[in-house]
C-alpha cells in the first residue's frame, strides 16, 4: 500500500504528459507536434482563438480523437484506458445530456453509470446551482442551463481530473464567477482541472496558463509570468502582444 | 458487460420514451389500424386469416427499427455517446440497454396487436396466442438490433430513415407476405431463406393455421435470435470509442 502511494503520489506530478502529439483532421494538420504539461492539483486555463486546436487537444486528453503520432499520458495512464474511465470527467463544448428527461434524471443516470450515490447525483445539481431546476425538462432549459447540466454530469463521478471544453459559454456574470469558484475549489481539494476558454479575462481564475494558435503551444506559463515578460497589463494585452511577435518572427 | 449498466440504460430509454407520450401513441395505434385496414379490404375472403398473422409479425419489426435507428443516431449526433463511451459503460452495455428497453415496448405493442387482430378483427389462430406474442416480441427485438446496426451507417437522421426501405423493402417484398416463398424465382428464393423477416413471417404463419407449433416456430425463433445476435455484434463494432 505504500509503496503504492509513493508510486501514485510520484506519478500525479502531472496530471497530464503530452509529447509530439500529431492530430490531422479531415486532411488538415490541427495539432502538428504539441508536447505539453498539467501539473495535478491546479486549474490549468487552455485559452486561446477558435480553431486554434483547443478541442482537439481536449479531445485527445480524453482519449476520444483518433491520433497520428504521440504520446498522451492521463494521471500515468494512456489516455482513453479503460482504468482511466473513472477517473477523468469530460465535459463537451455543447451540453451532451438528455433533452427529453429532468435534470435530476440526466444526473442520476451518469452516476448510476459511474456507479455514484444517487444522493451524490443531488450534491452535483447543487454545485452548479440548479436544484431549484433538478425536475425540469433539459429541452426547457436555457443554453446556460443545459451546459451546466453538462457539467453536473461530469462531477457526479467526482473525478481525479475533470477536463471541461469552454464551460462558461452563455453564463451570467455572476455564475460564471460561481462556477470558477466551484473550479478553484476542486482544485484545493486535490483534484485537476484542464478548462478551455477563448474569454480572457477567465484567465485570472486560472493557476497556470496554456496558449495555443494554430495548434502550437504559444506560451505555458502563470498569468504574473506573462504579464512579466510581455509587460502587458491584463491576460488579453499578453496574448496579443505574444501573437503580434509570433507573426513577427513567422515573417 | 455490467447488468447494473445495463439495467439503468434500459431505464433511461423507456423515461425518454414515456416523456413522448405521442410516439408511445403512434407505436400502439398504427399496427391496429392498418390491421383493421388489412381486415377490412379482404372483408369476405379467407385471405386475412392467411395473411393477417404474418402481418403482425412485419409491423414490430418496421416500427422498433425505424425507432431505434433514430433513437441511436440522437446519441451520435448529440454527444452523449461520445460522453457515455468516455465512461466504465461498455459498448455491449448500450446496445444491450436498448434492445431491452425496445423489447419491453414490443411485448406491450404485440400484445395490443395481437388483442385487436384477434378479439377485434376476429383473425383466427389455430395455434397458442402466447407463441403469437412471443413471435412478435422476438420481430421486435430483431427489429431493434438491425436499427441499431443500421444507425451506425448513417450520419443524419435523413439518412438514418431511408434506411428503412433500404433494409426493410426488400425484406418485406421477399418474406412471403406477398408471394408465397416456395413460389419466389430461384435465386430470389434463396435470399429470402437467408433474410431474417422471411423466418418471423413463417413463425406467425405456423401459429395461425398449425394447432401445435411448437418445433417449426421454435426453429424460426432460432434464425431470427441468431440475426439478433449478430446484429448487435456488428453494431457495437460501430461505436467507436475514438473517431476522427
Amino acid at each position: 500500500m505504500k509503496v503504492g502511494e509513493a508510486y501514485f503520489h510520484h506519478m500525479m506530478k502531472n496530471a497530464v504528459e503530452i509529447d509530439h502529439l500529431r492530430v490531422v483532421r479531415g486532411g488538415r494538420v490541427v495539432l502538428p507536434d504539441l508536447s505539453v504539461r498539467v501539473p495535478a492539483g491546479q486549474v490549468v486555463g487552455l485559452l486561446g482563438p477558435s480553431g486554434s486546436g483547443k478541442s482537439t487537444l481536449i479531445r485527445a486528453v480524453v482519449g476520444v480523437q483518433v491520433i497520428q503520432a504521440g504520446d498522451v499520458r492521463v494521471l500515468g495512464e494512456p489516455a482513453g484506458s479503460v482504468s482511466l474511465r473513472h477517473r477523468v470527467g469530460y465535459v463537451t463544448q455543447s451540453p451532451s445530456v438528455y433533452e427529453d428527461l429532468t435534470v435530476r434524471a440526466n444526473v442520476r443516470y451518469f452516476a448510476a453509470i459511474l456507479g455514484a450515490s444517487p444522493s451524490s447525483a443531488e450534491e452535483a445539481i447543487d454545485a452548479v446551482d440548479l436544484g431549484s431546476h433538478a425536475d425540469t425538462l433539459v429541452g426547457r432549459l436555457s443554453g446556460g442551463q443545459r451546459s451546466r447540466v453538462s457539467l453536473a454530469a461530469a462531477l457526479v463521478g467526482d473525478p481525479e481530473l475533470l477536463v471541461l471544453d469552454e464551460p462558461t459559454v452563455g453564463l451570467d456574470p455572476v455564475l460564471r464567477r460561481d462556477l470558477w469558484n466551484l473550479f478553484n475549489r476542486l482544485a484545493a481539494q486535490g483534484r485537476s482541472l484542464l478548462v478551455s476558454s477563448h474569454v480572457m479575462d477567465e484567465a485570472a481564475r486560472c493557476d497556470r496558463l496554456l496558449l495555443l494558435r494554430e495548434g502550437q503551444v504559444l506560451a505555458d506559463a502563470t498569468l504574473p509570468e506573462l504579464l512579466d515578460r510581455t509587460g502587458a497589463l491584463d491576460a488579453e494585452g499578453a496574448f496579443l502582444n505574444l501573437i503580434d511577435r509570433a507573426e513577427e518572427a513567422a515573417r | 458487460m455490467n447488468a447494473r449498466r445495463t439495467l439503468v440504460t434500459a431505464a433511461r430509454v423507456l423515461t425518454q420514451l414515456r416523456s413522448d407520450r405521442r410516439t408511445i401513441g403512434l407505436m400502439l395505434v398504427v399496427p391496429c389500424v392498418l390491421i383493421g385496414l388489412f381486415a377490412w379490404i379482404f372483408d369476405a375472403t379467407p385471405a386475412f386469416d392467411a395473411l393477417g398473422a404474418s402481418l403482425l409479425g412485419v409491423f414490430p419489426f418496421v416500427v422498433m427499427f425505424i425507432v431505434t435507428s433514430v433513437a441511436t443516431l440522437r446519441e451520435r449526433t448529440s454527444g452523449t455517446l461520445e460522453r457515455l463511451l468516455t465512461t466504465p459503460m461498455g459498448k455491449g452495455d448500450f446496445m444491450m440497454g436498448y434492445a431491452l428497453a425496445f423489447a419491453a415496448m414490443a411485448v406491450l405493442q404485440a400484445v395490443v396487436a395481437t388483442a385487436f387482430a384477434v378479439y377485434v378483427c376476429g383473425l383466427d389462430v389455430a395455434g397458442p396466442l402466447w407463441q403469437l406474442v412471443a413471435v412478435a416480441v422476438l420481430d421486435a427485438v430483431l427489429g431493434s438490433a438491425l436499427g441499431l446496426l443500421a444507425s451506425g451507417f448513417a450520419r443524419t437522421e435523413f439518412q438514418a430513415v431511408q434506411f428503412m426501405p433500404a433494409f426493410v423493402l426488400p425484406q418485406f417484398l421477399l418474406c412471403g407476405l406477398i408471394v408465397s416463398r416456395d413460389r419466389l424465382p430461384d435465386v430470389l428464393g434463396r435470399v429470402s431463406d437467408v433474410l431474417p423477416l422471411s423466418y418471423a413471417v413463417d413463425a406467425m404463419k405456423s401459429v395461425t393455421l398449425d394447432r401445435s407449433p411448437g418445433s417449426d416456430v421454435a426453429g424460426s425463433a432460432g434464425i431470427i435470435a441468431l440475426w439478433v445476435v449478430a446484429s448487435l455484434v456488428l453494431g457495437s463494432l460501430t461505436l467507436r470509442r475514438r473517431t476522427a
